[in-house]
């Protein structure tokens, strides 16, 4: 397919420049520090977006390698010690760096002021602060691999008394996760009020698109579950530069209270992963199935309900670890109850679908991907809840399966789902269908020939972070690397797919997919000022007289 | 209209400044959180520990800087309630008594910690490592707290400064005071988590 259409050029058909004499950041011309220091949350979006994604492809490279050192047994490609750095560094930046910023951080500042009417979000230098902070945690992490006595070894979840005694450069990377925290809690604390505060005149609380819905979800739990990640990673700071033995066994500290503190944030953290993906999913469905979402109610109502119950389930990462069984039956009880809201939007997005009027377009296809794999991860994740089965399988390539099936299947897919959804909104120009449906895939061909031989090597007891493995585990590891090159031609040909896209595509219309939020009666690209004056609250899934233009 | 944002007559959107600054607040009492949740079980497990090490702790100190605390969260307050007055200058006297009071609290403070040194009781040294395992576990604690609680008087104290600044510039007003009320709101949040503080060690004995 031809797609060399240059017809335009000029600053108008690029995002967010605004036309000149707007008053907007256009005429302050396009240099660096008119997007650097903007305090426009589109443009502040993009800045998120092109770190998040520069970011994902050094920590899938880094996947990569790992791989490809685990396709065959023995010593090979790496010494040990690079293979902890490099799945450590896999970790941080992946749940630090790109899954926990991933959505909120660029699609929500971009379409939540703009789906409840709004021309920004409520503290717009806050916003342009929170960025600086997130630019802040990414380089000192990235200075952590560079400097000091060796990159940190400690798996991405500082687990003491390790972390205290290894003499890699976990100090540095540590007050690096406390920076981006703190960046985190500003982006929830600003949502959280933006959505409060400046809802157009009408837009009640019903009348909210789900995405903004599950944004607000998520913005109480970074809100209130972040603070614990910032006192956990200052303690193992205190712990290797003051020494003051708080979680040293041999001077009356318990290393357990360590694992509960970083679990008391780092399981709802998976919560602030996927919500905003399912919120992504809540937009998509209804779009290209032309049919009001069914159970608009409980889908919102799940968004709250998962973030509530999901502060409550911190201890299931540690039936292993030594507490009561007391301790270990409540844990999993309340587990089970987290599955419950995820089952409901699962099972309201599938009756949106049904008798539906669905086409098949990209955005589409990579939200049922989601569901897909977020149902494989999800029923697995039960397999982990229950204390019985999680003995046997905790620690081992099960979790490691489950957990990419969930946030790598869940999260990424959903953030593919968004680009492809709002690309041309943002881009103004169209990618190539077919190339993305091709792409897409590959993807999830690759995602799960990567990953579903991990829940069968864990099942037969293969250990996770392990260098070397018996010869027994050979072909399905070998399979499993395999896997990833799939994966990895995949998200090339959908990146390449959508950067063309962005520079020669067609022009994008104004509502290329009939979607009936606010955004898509803007003009495509999006002006500075989104409204003049208060929009009129719509029905956000009334389809009724709205149709795809173009 | 009442819950939408700026108006005409209010260019600044004082509810969305105010919940974000209570949003806030929320993460500074979560972030201490994780520390009294480390408190409440050590203790759980060490209470001859905690009991000893208490005593060893200077009463009349520490009640000296609850006494110094409340002062001074009685004088921000009154810095407010004196700039939606219009009267500028006793509104910066009573800032920079507060600030004074914030100095005040850190002298005390490093009295104290340089009376533990002396002691012996560095974390890490020797010393420590020597003690009964749940006294080194209630030093270290101790340490953590009142210094992690340390460092926000002097944030604290920075910002009020700050805001007198602006007030001097005409930038903090009796009409636009909210950068104030949110200061001092911080400054409130600083005094209440030493009054968990000071029970909880200087009191258990």
């Amino acid at each position: 397919m031809d797609q060399t259409d240059h017809q335009s050029d000029d600053l108008t058909t690029r995002p967010f420049f605004g036309p000149k004499g707007s008053g907007g950041p256009g005429d302050k011309g396009l240099g660096p520090a008119s997007w650097l220091f903007s305090t426009d949350h589109k443009r502040i979006g993009l800045l998120y977006l092109g770190l998040i994604g520069l970011m994902f492809i050094a920590a899938l490279a880094l996947g990569l390698i790992l791989r490809l050192k685990l396709m065959t047994p023995g010593s090979t490609l790496l010494s040990p010690q690079e293979y902890n750095a490099m799945f450590t560094l896999h970790g941080v930046i992946m749940v630090f760096l790109v899954v926990i910023p991933s959505i909120p951080a660029s699609f929500g500042n971009i379409f939540l002021p703009l789906h409840i009417g709004a021309n920004d979000v409520s503290f717009p230098r806050l916003n342009n602060f929170s960025w600086w902070l997130y630019v802040t945690g990414m380089v000192l992490a990235i200075t952590s691999i560079f400097t000091g006595s060796g990159a940190p070894d400690t798996g991405w979840t500082f687990y003491v008394p390790f972390s205290e005694r290894t003499t890699t450069n976990v100090s540095l990377a540590v007050i690096a996760v406390f920076i981006l925290g703190f960046s985190s809690i500003l982006t929830g604390l600003n949502f959280i009020t933006t959505v409060h505060r400046l809802r157009a005149p009408g837009m009640t609380w019903k009348k909210l698109p789900l995405f903004v819905w599950s944004l607000y979800a998520t913005g109480w739990i970074q809100v209130l579950a972040t603070p614990i990640l910032g006192i956990t990673a200052l303690l193992i700071f205190a712990e290797r530069v003051l020494h003051l033995g708080l979680f040293d066994a041999a001077r009356g500290g318990d290393p357990l209270l360590y694992q509960h503190l970083f679990w008391i944030y780092s399981h709802p953290a998976v919560y602030i992963m996927i919500l905003p993906a399912m919120g992504v999913i809540s937009e998509i469905i209804p779009v290209f199935a032309r049919k009001p979402i069914f159970g608009y109610n409980m889908i919102a109502f799940s968004s709250l309900a998962i973030a509530f119950a999901g502060s409550l389930v911190w201890a299931h990462h540690m039936f292993t670890s030594g507490m009561s069984d007391t301790a270990v039956l409540i844990f999993s009880f309340l587990t089970f109850v987290v599955a419950i809201p995820s089952a409901i939007k699962v099972f309201n997005w599938l009756s949106t679908l049904y008798q539906g009027s669905i086409s098949l377009d990209p955005p589409l296809l990579y939200a049922l991907g989601f569901i897909f794999m977020f149902s494989i991860g999800g029923l697995t994740g039960l397999v982990l809840g229950s204390a019985g089965t999680d003995i046997h399988v905790h620690d081992t390539y099960f979790v490691v399966a489950h957990f990419h099936y969930v946030i790598f299947g869940g999260t990424g897919l959903g953030m593919f789902a968004a680009m492809h959804f709002w690309f041309p909104k943002v881009f103004g120009r169209m990618y190539d269908h077919g190339r993305a449906a091709w792409a897409f895939w590959l993807v999830i061909l690759g995602m799960n020939v990567l990953y579903f031989p991990m829940f069968i090597m864990g099942l037969q007891g293969m250990p996770r972070r392990y260098y070397d493995y018996l010869p027994q585990y050979g072909p399905m590891q070998m399979v499993s690397t395999w896997g990833s090159w799939l994966l990895a031609v995949g998200l090339g040909l959908m990146f390449w797919n959508l950067y063309r896209g962005s520079r020669y595509g067609p022009a994008a219309t104004k509502n290329p997919w009939g979607g009936a939020t606010l955004e898509w009666t803007l003009p495509t690209p999006l002006p500075h000022e989104a409204f003049e004056g208060d929009p009129s609250a719509p029905e956000p899934y009334d389809f009724k007289g709205v149709n795809p233009d173009g | 209209m009442a819950e939408h944002g700026a108006t005409a007559a209010h260019p600044k959107d004082y509810h969305a400044a105010k919940m974000g600054m209570w949003l806030f607040l929320f993460t500074e009492i979560l972030l201490f959180g994780g520390l009294f949740l480390l408190y409440a079980s050590y203790r759980h497990r060490f209470p001859e520990a905690f009991h000893a090490g208490g005593q060893t702790l200077d009463v009349f100190l520490g009640a000296l800087n609850t006494i110094v605390l409340i002062t001074s969260s009685l004088t921000v307050a009154m810095s407010i309630t004196a700039l939606r007055r219009g009267e500028l200058t006793r509104c910066l006297w009573l800032l920079g008594f507060t600030i004074a009071c914030a100095g005040g609290f850190m002298v005390n403070k490093t009295i104290e910690w340089s009376a533990k040194f002396h002691h012996g009781l560095i974390p890490g040294s020797e010393h420590m490592l020597g003690l009964p395992q749940g006294q080194s576990v209630f030093y270290g604690l101790y340490y953590a707290m009142t210094g992690l609680h340390g460092v926000h008087v002097v944030i604290g104290a920075t910002v009020l400064a700050w805001v007198m600044l602006l007030i001097r510039q005409g930038k903090v007003t009796a009409q636009d005071y909210v950068v104030l009320e949110n200061a001092g709101l911080y400054w409130h949040i600083v005094d209440l988590v030493w009054i968990y503080l000071f029970p909880l060690f200087y009191l258990i004995s």
